[in-house]
């Protein structure tokens, strides 16, 4: 999955859990939890959310180190498996 | 005859609009079951029988809006002869297909019904034909600001006619918190247990030994309840707040009180919640969660008279053996009515409250 595509599954999970989200307005290297208003539930079904559509295992011991956007999109890219390179 | 009432949906919920029903004359209908949809200022509520029965006759129309209390049908009780129907005079309207929005929408907008032509399948009306047939009449009721009026009033009538009096303490989550790491390190990400669940449930185990917290006062008088029905402070994105409750809260296993608290909160944020979930809370806990502030000092919501707050779980130093060290805590507070217990055993409810969130093991047992 290219970095565009992992983009766009991370902001689609987040809007379906806060519909008002504007990707534009998104700032990658803000902690996201002060642009956007989630609470603990709605952090938990977000990484959820993840978790189903990316089929990453995300331990709660590594939920300190998402705190950012950009955080969130390393963290999946390492865990989801590198666009194969174009054909010839 | 079994008289079949618009059940009472929560202080700030006195009056709703039929949207539609489940049922029709001649179903039989068991406890429990959804027989009708009834839109308030807060949401959307399925309505629950409460007892079984055989629909009689449906007295209520779709598209009638009533105070709490008002009679919906009538019911046979199990085994009971059809008497005289409680008609309203006049036969009633023929039965018309119209979607559940287009009756919601045509309610909001003052459009009879009846004057507006079915373009859907079989003549149904649809959301577009009342559209169409009220074109700018009548603007749409701003919800938003129908439900700050509806808190205003009960925030309002609780302030004026309950004597509160508030109580605090800061409790150490350490241990709380590193049962919960251990216990969630095992569990799959789907069952994971949030703060959240065991500090409900912690309260509701408290709660068990003060039974003047736990209870409503009505007709001038405190009636404890039998049960913790555990109402939940839900924020809405749209603005504005409901408090559903997580029933028997205090005999149910944590895994089973995240799961109903994680089903609760996305029904109430889709306004699809159950008449008893409105109308059973026996007190509400507000927990600002970790993006809140430190404390809240809660109004409690009548007839209840109590409430819980936690703030946000923090990091805070901490003077422990005669050293300082930083641990995670939270604020915790107690609202109550001054009329049924006093600030004496608040205080010791909160004390054992902090007593059993240092063995938190005994939590769920």
């Amino acid at each position: 999955m290219s970095g565009d595509e992992l983009r766009a599954v991370v902001i689609a999970t987040l809007q379906a859990i806060a519909p008002e989200v504007e990707a534009g307005e998104l700032r990658g290297d803000r902690p996201l939890r002060n642009q956007v208003d989630l609470d603990s539930m709605d952090w938990l079904n977000f990484l959820l959310g993840l978790n189903k559509k990316l089929g990453v295992e995300i331990p709660e011991a590594d939920y300190r180190k998402l705190v950012t956007l950009d955080d969130i999109l390393a963290y999946l890219a390492a865990k989801t498996p590198a666009p194969s390179p174009p054909s010839r | 005859m079994i008289e079949f009432k618009l059940p009472a949906l929560g202080a700030d919920m006195d009056e709703g609009t039929l949207l539609e029903w489940k049922v029709q004359a001649g179903d039989a209908v068991k406890k429990g079951q959804v027989v009708a949809v009834v839109d308030t200022t807060k949401a959307a509520v399925d309505v629950e029988c409460w007892q079984d029965g055989t629909v009689h006759e449906l007295v209520a129309q779709p598209g009638d809006k009533m105070p709490v209390g008002t009679l919906m049908a009538t019911l046979l009780e199990p085994g009971e002869q059809p008497g005289a129907k409680v008609s309203r005079g006049g036969t009633p309207p023929p039965r018309r297909m119209v979607s559940p929005a287009a009756r919601k929408a045509a309610a909001e907008r003052g459009v009879d019904l009846g004057r507006v032509a079915g373009t859907g399948p079989q003549g149904a009306v649809t959301l577009e034909d009342v559209e169409k047939a009220a074109p700018g009449i009548a603007p749409p009721t701003d919800k938003a600001a129908e439900m700050r009026k509806a808190i205003a009033a009960a925030m309002a009538r609780s302030k004026r006619e309950i004597p509160h009096y508030y109580v605090a303490e800061d409790i150490v989550l350490a241990k709380a918190l590193a049962w919960l790491q251990a216990a969630n390190a095992t569990r799959p990400m789907a069952e994971r247990l949030l703060p959240a669940a065991l500090l409900l449930k912690a309260v509701a185990v408290t709660l068990k030994r003060y039974p003047e917290l736990n209870g409503h006062w009505r007709d001038g008088a405190y009636q404890p309840a039998a049960q913790v029905n555990l109402g939940v402070a839900i924020s809405l994105r749209q603005g504005g707040l409901i408090a559903p409750a997580l029933l028997d809260a205090g005999s149910k296993p944590l895994t089973q009180l995240m799961q109903e608290m994680t089903d609760l909160v996305a029904r109430a944020r889709a306004g699809s919640l159950r008449s008893s979930e409105l109308g059973e809370g026996t007190i509400t806990v507000t927990n600002l969660g970790d993006q809140g502030s430190e404390a809240v000092f809660g109004i409690i919501y009548p007839p209840q008279v109590a409430l819980v707050g936690f703030g946000r779980i923090a990091e805070r130093p901490v003077v422990e053996d005669g050293a300082v060290k930083p641990l995670a805590v939270v604020s915790a507070s107690l609202a109550a009515d001054h009329r049924v217990s006093d600030g004496h055993r608040g205080a010791l409810f909160l004390r054992d409250l902090a007593d059993l969130l240092q063995r938190p093991e005994e939590i769920d047992q």
